[in-house]
């Protein structure tokens, strides 16, 4: 990893601002950057969306395929997820097969989407036990700049629910919708920076963290998934500071979300 | 090519091609410089249906150490289509097609970048298809060129890609897709714009030597088409940042 020395430079200047109550871009520490999300733009998917969280990008695109149920749900559809961290988004990134990090964001986006339930996977059922839809979510990261937690689940469900299942190339009848409920969950992601708390680090922030955590929300305010990550610890307090923050920001987050999809 | 043609599909008819374009005409082609935050350099080009992100990064020191050339810097182009881009979705990570790819443009690009500025060094190209629609080398190479500028890498010309082939005994400038499938030849050229060197040249079908000229002609003046739009999406990006300033 070439480029973690400039992050061990800037540490302690970014160290100072937040002593001082400051971040590097001048945003808040519970303030989120700008969100732009965009729909429709792969003409080949079945879905897809793109999301910009400041100079974060992330695309996401739907494929679907008919192909054998797992023997466990023989009357469910299929969900695959899968990320990857291309060298064209950061001199980091190198090619080759998913490594831990990539492997990390698909599952934890996979679980999300997974969990909360919201694509009824029953309704992708074509002949039980035989064939059923095979969804596949492709998280395609553009631009890293941090916090790729929140945009890639983000754009996975912009693009999931912008979706049409393509029956009419499998000769099943009709294109139809993507069959899913109204309620996703949405995620908000904190660092833990020189014992202060930050939401939607940028890669900067991230790189000298020492915590991370990931709180996704329903609706409701309801906490639907967690995620800590990296190896510093976050006393109770700031869990539920966390979960606070996170909570308020998804409400925002979701409203972004519906504007996107509902044109 | 070699995909055998359905009865119903005419792909010419009254002078017109089966997208209702003329025999030398391009399809619709934008490009942007400079759309990436972290790339040293990067490129958006849309052309026809398909969608191109380049991005280029260096020049910068070659790992792991024995890629590296003592008298001059490596180029690295890397070819990848995104699972999505295609309509069976593409199993992720490189294959045959695209490591040949890879290679004929990192050669194209390498005749063109003054890499004996930089021994030692490596310049990655990375070109992201995300949605294609016949073409893809040609738009590829396209968005190289203008990353490769945005970068400031020096170079002796901005490379640029067009393709020709012929369907129905036509010869014809950018095939689309049903063109590209049910066509008779396809035949990429990258040139360096200035002196009409040819960067890269393959082909795929059955041309006569006469059908060859005129195809080679023909993607020849498509090349210097699409080169004008490569320099005014350019100098399109200063007159951005100067705005802002």
């Amino acid at each position: 990893m070439s480029s973690s020395v400039v992050p061990s430079i800037k540490k302690d200047f970014i160290y100072k601002l937040i002593s001082e109550g400051k971040r590097i871009d001048g945003r808040a520490f519970d303030e989120y950057r700008s969100i732009k999300i965009e729909t429709g733009l792969i003409r080949k998917a079945e879905g897809s969306a793109k999301v910009k969280i400041g100079n974060t990008q992330v695309l996401v695109g739907i494929k679907m395929d008919v192909g054998e149920p797992y023997p466990d749900s023989p009357d469910m559809g299929v969900l695959t997820t899968s990320a990857e961290l291309i060298p064209l988004a950061s001199p980091d990134f190198e090619a080759g097969p998913p490594g831990k990090e990539a492997i990390e964001l698909a599952r934890v986006v996979d679980r999300g989407i997974r969990e909360s339930e919201i694509i009824q996977l029953d309704k992708l059922c074509i002949e039980p036990g035989e064939k059923v839809w095979i969804m596949f979510i492709d998280i395609h990261v553009l631009d890293q700049d941090g916090n790729l937690f929140d945009a890639s689940l983000l754009a996975s469900l912009a693009a999931l629910y912008t979706s049409t299942v393509p029956a009419e190339r499998f000769e099943l009848g009709e294109n139809f919708k993507l069959p899913l409920s109204k309620d996703p969950p949405i995620s908000c992601t904190s660092v833990k920076l020189n014992n202060a708390i930050v939401i939607d680090p940028v890669l900067d922030e991230e790189e000298i963290a020492d915590a991370r955590l990931t709180v996704a929300t329903d609706k409701k305010g309801d906490i639907r998934a967690m995620q800590k990550g990296l190896s510093g610890s976050f006393t109770i307090e700031e869990v539920k500071k966390i979960i606070k923050a996170s909570i308020i920001n998804g409400k925002k987050l979701r409203e972004v979300l519906n504007k996107s999809i509902r044109g | 090519m070699g995909m055998k043609k359905p009865e119903d599909v005419i792909l010419f008819k009254n002078n017109k091609r089966i997208d209702g374009r003329k025999s030398d005409e391009l399809r619709p082609i934008k490009i942007e410089a400079g759309v990436l935050y972290r790339a040293d350099g990067s490129a958006y080009v849309e052309w026809g249906g398909n969608k191109i992100l380049a991005a280029v990064y260096g020049p910068r020191e070659a790992l792991p150490k024995h890629i590296q050339d003592p008298r001059k810097a490596i180029v690295n182009a890397r070819y990848n289509m995104a699972a999505f881009s295609v309509e069976d979705r593409k199993r992720p990570g490189p294959d045959r097609r695209s490591i040949e790819i890879s290679k004929v443009i990192s050669e194209a690009l390498e005749r063109v970048i003054l890499t004996e500025q930089f021994p030692r060094a490596s310049i990655d190209v990375n070109i992201e298809v995300l949605d294609a629609d016949a073409g893809t080398r040609c738009a590829g190479l396209t968005a190289a060129g203008v990353a490769l500028a945005d970068a400031g890498i020096p170079m002796r010309d901005i490379p640029v890609a067009c393709a020709a082939g012929k369907v129905e005994g036509k010869v014809i400038l950018d095939l689309c897709k049903e063109e590209d499938n049910y066509g008779d030849a396809d035949m990429p050229v990258a040139i360096a714009p200035l002196t009409d060197e040819i960067l890269l040249l393959q082909m795929d079908g059955h041309l006569t030597y006469e059908e060859f000229e005129k195809a080679l002609d023909l993607a020849i003046k498509g090349c210097h088409i699409v080169s004008e739009l490569q320099k005014k999406a350019l100098l399109k990006k200063y007159e951005r940042v100067l705005e802002v300033e």
